[in-house]
């Protein structure tokens, strides 16, 4: 094995990595500020290429300027799933709050099957396409600015969540529900923010990638169960650690298909949530 | 309430169900018909199995396929390889699963509430993988049963009625295991270690052991139902036996039905399955993603509307009857915390 391939291997993980780091930071949020395990977040991504295929079918509108209004429509989405199923199974027991998210899930693929079919979709002609060569590491135009975007929107809620007035409402109500509760938060609106933020987040996920994705109603479980992956090692709750974790699951991920074989990738990145969770369920940065 | 006509109550209402069960086919004799009741008593048998450790303990499993999945490979590996009898094949992969619940239970009944849902998925879903990678098993391709055979020794059938007394059976058997449990001071400890684990082990109840015992037990009957679904349908593939939507299946139908109860099960399969297969042929199944709908919003709807199942619904309607009794038992509710 050559340097050269090692780089190239680590630049691939990397790139798909802060992909990884994107769709969780929603699912982290989500579960942070209400203990609440979205099963249906791959879903919220799935929405999110489609969103991307139809600006681009019917109206052709780019992917990548479309993404604003993905950000948008999925926060939309968020918010209405909130205010419909998750407002109603709050004090629920767990497992009725892990079926509500499963039974969501399960619906929005119906939902795609029934009005897209489910045939895969592919979005030609990009703005962004090629490839980049950097000295002998060559890598997609579609994949590097898709890893570009997530960084950029990573930060991006990093920096809400930490520098404005809401988002630091919203960090207060993830860290203690009733001392928010008594600042005069109000919790309910946190709550319905926190799912159409972490909508949006997944939702943008899938406008990057959707340039080189194949786009179809179950391409949300591709993604999934490396979210609650990523979400475990990086700490449930915690923004900062899913990003980080998404990078090292990415990595991982790469390596170790590389090493052992790709289709055991999957089985080694499952692997390690078995590993965090059992000698730290915790994650990285989670609350202890 | 004097408990001894209640259960003797409950007695007669069993038999007189078990009879009315053995004697339905008689009735019932359209052979797709059959195979619908057939699919019923195969759900229930599996979320009667599930209930004894995801409902009695309170641990909550997403991961029983792999049990599944290791029941159908062990008996279906056996007949192929050494002729052996799927009766002995059945035990053997029942045994496979338990020893394969008591590892896997080990380090993860360290784990609550979610993460120990988690860490089941994930065991499955590497144990999948695994499958489909081992060309021992042959892979992706799957395993066909003899189709050249048919006997109660190999356990394969031209028609569809050998197979439901078979399953029949195996639902009993496993509704006495599962009874037996309930009643015993075994039954007790699931329950004290659901509802207040901290007590229990104040009290000297070894959670871990109370808590393997139970998965073992699950695991076991689980295989046992896998076994079965290998001999009914006479081919198996990874995707069939080891996926994490029948892992799902199997504890919705539990939770469905009304999760801790020894008949919540059985009735969760009824409603679960045949909703499943009408929707299927109501509608197709050839991607239209209507049965899916259908599906997914009956489980919104339970989950949102009806945590205790369809039993605590009826205990709900109960109450609210002129003349009910103030005591009646309450569907008992999940309520477990990370």
């Amino acid at each position: 094995m050559t340097a050269d391939i090692l780089f190239q291997v680590l630049v691939s993980g990397l790139l798909i990595g802060l992909i990884y780091a994107l769709v969780a930071v929603g699912l982290t949020l989500i579960f942070g500020v209400m203990d609440i395990v979205n099963f249906a977040h791959g879903e919220f991504l799935m929405l999110g290429m489609y969103a991307s295929f139809w600006a681009f079918a019917l109206f052709a509108i780019d992917p990548i300027v479309a993404l604003p209004l993905t950000a948008l429509l999925l926060f939309a989405v968020g918010v209405i799933v909130y205010q419909t199923v998750i407002r109603r199974i709050l004090k629920a027991p767990m497992l009725s709050q892990i079926f509500a998210t499963f039974g969501l899930m399960i619906l929005l693929r119906g939902l795609a099957q029934f009005f897209w079919k489910p045939d895969h979709r592919l979005i030609p002609h990009s703005l962004v396409s090629g490839n980049v060569a950097f000295g002998p590491v060559q890598f997609g135009l579609p994949q590097f600015v898709a890893a570009l975007g997530a960084v950029g929107v990573t930060g991006a809620l990093w920096m809400f969540l930490h520098r404005t007035r809401l988002g630091t409402a919203l960090e207060a109500t993830a860290i203690d529900r009733e001392a928010a509760t008594l600042m005069g938060i109000d919790g309910q609106k946190m709550f319905a923010l926190a799912w159409g933020i972490g909508a949006a987040c997944a939702g943008l996920a899938g406008g990057l990638i959707a340039t080189f994705f194949p786009i179809f109603p179950e391409v949300g479980s591709n993604f999934i169960l490396i979210a609650f992956v990523v979400v475990v090692l990086g700490g449930f709750g915690s923004v900062t650690g899913a990003f980080l974790a998404g990078i090292i699951v990415g990595l991982i991920e790469v390596l170790g298909g590389f090493l052992v074989g790709p289709e055991y990738k999957t089985a080694i990145v499952l692997s390690l949530l078995l590993i965090v969770l059992l000698v730290r369920p915790r994650g990285l940065l989670g609350k202890a | 309430m004097t408990t001894g006509t209640n259960s003797s109550r409950k007695m007669a209402g069993t038999a007189a169900l078990l009879a009315l069960a053995a004697i339905l086919p008689l009735a019932v004799t359209e052979p797709s018909q059959q195979n619908f009741l057939i699919l019923i008593l195969m759900g229930a048998q599996m979320g009667v199995a599930w209930n004894i450790v995801g409902g009695y303990a309170g641990q909550v499993s997403l991961g029983h396929a792999v049990f599944y999945g290791i029941g159908a490979y062990t008996s279906t590996m056996l007949l192929l390889t050494l002729g052996l009898t799927p009766w002995i094949g059945a035990l053997a992969g029942g045994l496979v699963a338990a020893a394969f619940a008591l590892a896997m239970g080990w380090p993860c009944f360290r784990l609550k509430g979610h993460y120990f849902a988690m860490a089941t998925i994930a065991v499955a879903e590497i144990m999948q993988i695994l499958v489909t990678n081992s060309d021992a098993l042959e892979g992706a391709v799957g395993l066909y049963l003899p189709m050249d055979q048919s006997g109660w020794g190999v356990l394969i059938f031209l028609s569809k009625l050998p197979y439901y007394y078979v399953i029949l059976g195996l639902l009993v058997l496993t509704v006495l295991v599962s009874w037996a449990i309930e009643r015993s001071h075994i039954g007790y400890y699931f329950r004290a270690i659901k509802d207040e684990p901290e007590a229990a082990r104040a009290l000297g109840v070894s959670l871990t052991r109370y808590k393997l015992i139970a998965l073992t037990v699950s695991a076991f009957l689980t295989a046992m139902g896998g076994s079965f679904y290998a001999q009914k349908e006479m081919f198996i593939d990874p995707g069939s036996v080891f996926a994490t939507t029948i892992s799902i299946k199997i504890a919705l139908i539990a939770i469905l039905g009304g999760v801790g109860r020894l008949t919540g099960p059985v009735l969760g399969a009824v409603i679960l399955i045949t909703i499943e297969e009408y929707s299927r042929t109501l509608f197709g199944s050839t991607g239209s993603g209507t049965d899916m709908i259908i599906y997914a919003a009956m489980i919104i709807l339970v989950a949102v509307f009806s945590p205790s199942g369809v039993l605590g619904l009826l205990g709900d309607l109960r109450r609210h009857l002129p003349g009910a009794k103030p005591d009646t038992v309450k569907a008992e509710k999940m309520e477990i915390r990370p």
